[in-house]
């Protein structure tokens, strides 16, 4: 198993977040993972994107040309990187964002309603966790629970708090690709 | 210890802590920022010093003051930084001061840009400051060997009393990958008799100095640099040789590019092609035997130099293939990074070319 992953959208959305959880998640479950954000100047308030790699596999090349799957959170991302999900690969749009629909039939297109979802959960940050629970039910390359260990990590005591809405994020997300 | 996901530029400032650095000096620039924001947090809290200088050829002077002490001192930047730091590097040399300098490659030249790049290999094996000198120069891959490279860093500068460089990426500094911290294999390490700690009458006095007036003292000091460079060679080098059994192609690649070219390996072999890497862990001093070896097999049809620049490591691939098989060269530059289609189109051209 080696899942190669983009992750597109806009700085804020929390791209660099899901995929350091995905990796994370990757980690615990003793996967070889890589992640590699995008840096420069086109970050502050533009497109943000990371390459994330989850393998039984060492990772060779951490950079994502031929994606299995990618995630886009805005349509800029669309435009960017629809043509990098390899052929049977999978594409997951945030719908809620994005209007338009892809225009490859050699792929599998998810549409989620990220932003709507995380809007009645109550938290419009957690749209990032809806399209990452999407993306792990499709895929099962991690488990649920796994990230949520990790984000266990990374939020620390002070926030742990947030845990059970981003387990509905995930869960919200998962429901809408079964 | 339990492995934890770091960042590279995060995970080689935490090596060199681990590996007893107290002190770093630097000054900042894209792509290795992390590195001085780690240490301007953690370097305090062990009793240690970091300071951001008004350059970096007050950093670089400083690191010299500091490794004349006998001190674990560090510093780091990127291609434009370590230009300014060549002076200092080169009277570091001079002196046979032990210290470690990291370099996380951007495009260059000039300012260039900030996408990672290899095209500091020239300025880095071959000496980019003045005189005759070499350092001890690691070029990880991953960010477990960066760390693991940078913690016997520290050692092998002490050992041989050379600077050493640990060049890396903007890929490298930027990306996080699960790593562990182990320390190095323990090395006999002399006590440093001819550090300026302070003269108090118990010894004779120590003076830190690259200046020779007379030639043959100037030519003796060098020679005695050179033989400990023998020795270097002899027991440092380190390579990675990986699928070279039968391989029809043998590619070059050191760093994060060698990662890219393991991609193409797995492609290569899916359509009947075999592909071996010789990876150089240290870029000086280069591992030439493992390409002689390979240069003498008869599998063995071409070499084909992968680089993230127009052609620099190439020449020392040349140098150790010594005309017994073509050398090709294929590359990105300008902050571009070679795809894994692009390295395998080049072999399928080269291979059309031999047969």
């Amino acid at each position: 198993m080696t899942e190669q992953v983009i992750i597109a959208g806009f700085g804020g959305q929390g791209i660099m977040s899901i995929g350091q959880m995905l990796t994370y998640a990757g980690m615990i479950e003793d996967k070889n993972v890589s992640w590699l954000p995008s840096y420069g100047p086109e970050m502050r308030g533009g497109t943000a994107n990371c390459n994330v790699t989850v393998s039984d596999d060492m990772v060779g090349s951490p950079i994502v040309t031929e994606a299995s799957a990618v995630l886009v959170l805005n349509k800029p991302s669309l435009d960017k990187f629809e043509s990098f999900v390899r052929e049977k690969g999978l594409l997951i749009v945030n719908s809620s964002l994005i209007d338009k629909k892809t225009t490859r039939n050699d792929i599998r297109t998810y549409y989620i309603p990220a932003n709507e979802i995380a809007a009645e959960l109550g938290n419009d940050k957690i749209a990032n966790m809806v399209m990452l629970g999407a993306y792990i039910e499709l895929t099962k390359v991690v488990a649920v629970d796994s990230v949520l260990e990790a984000l266990k990590k990374v939020l620390g005591e002070s926030k742990a708090g947030l845990i059970p809405i981003n387990r509905q994020a995930l869960e919200r997300g998962a429901a809408c690709v079964n | 210890m339990a492995k934890v996901l770091m960042k590279g530029n995060e995970a080689i400032a935490e090596a060199a802590i681990q590996a007893g650095c107290k002190y770093f000096f630097g000054y900042p620039i894209t792509p290795q920022n992390e590195i001085p924001a780690y240490m301007a947090k953690k370097l305090p809290q062990i009793g240690g010093t970091f300071l951001q200088a008004e350059s970096e050829v007050a950093a670089i002077n400083m690191v010299y003051g500091a490794a004349g002490t006998g001190a674990r001192v560090m510093t780091s930047s990127s291609g434009p930084g370590i230009s300014l730091k060549q002076e200092g590097i080169s009277y570091i040399a001079g002196a046979d001061l032990p210290c470690v300098i990291v370099n996380i490659v951007r495009s260059g030249p000039g300012l260039g840009g900030i996408q990672p790049a290899q095209s500091d290999y020239f300025q880095t094996v071959k000496g980019g400051g003045h005189g005759d000198y070499y350092m001890v120069v690691y070029a990880p891959a991953t960010i477990q060997e960066a760390v693991d490279v940078t913690m016997e860093a520290f050692d092998v500068a002490d050992q041989y009393r050379t600077p050493v460089t640990i060049l890396g990426d903007g890929m490298l500094g930027q990306m996080m990958e699960p790593v562990e911290f182990k320390q190095p294999k323990k090395r006999t390490l002399e006590e440093k008799s001819w550090a300026t700690t302070g003269y108090i009458g118990d010894r004779p006095r120590n003076i830190i100095n690259s200046l020779y007036i007379v030639p043959s003292m100037l030519e003796d000091t060098i020679r005695k640099r050179f033989e400990r460079y023998e020795v270097i060679k002899k027991e440092e080098t380190k390579v990675e040789v990986y699928n070279c059994e039968d391989a029809q192609i043998i590619i070059a690649a050191y760093g994060t590019t060698s990662r890219i070219c393991r991609s193409v390996i797995e492609a290569a072999e899916e359509i009947g092609i075999k592909v071996g890497l010789i990876r150089p862990i240290t870029v000086w001093p280069f591992p030439d035997q493992a390409f002689e070896e390979y240069a003498n097999k008869d599998a063995v049809k071409a070499f084909l130099a992968v680089e993230m620049s127009m052609g620099q490591m190439v020449e020392d691939v040349r140098l150790a293939v010594n005309g017994r098989k073509p050398v090709h060269f294929t590359g990105r530059t300008g902050g571009m990074v070679p795809t894994p289609k692009e390295i395998l189109d080049k072999i399928k051209i080269i291979l059309e070319e031999v047969n």
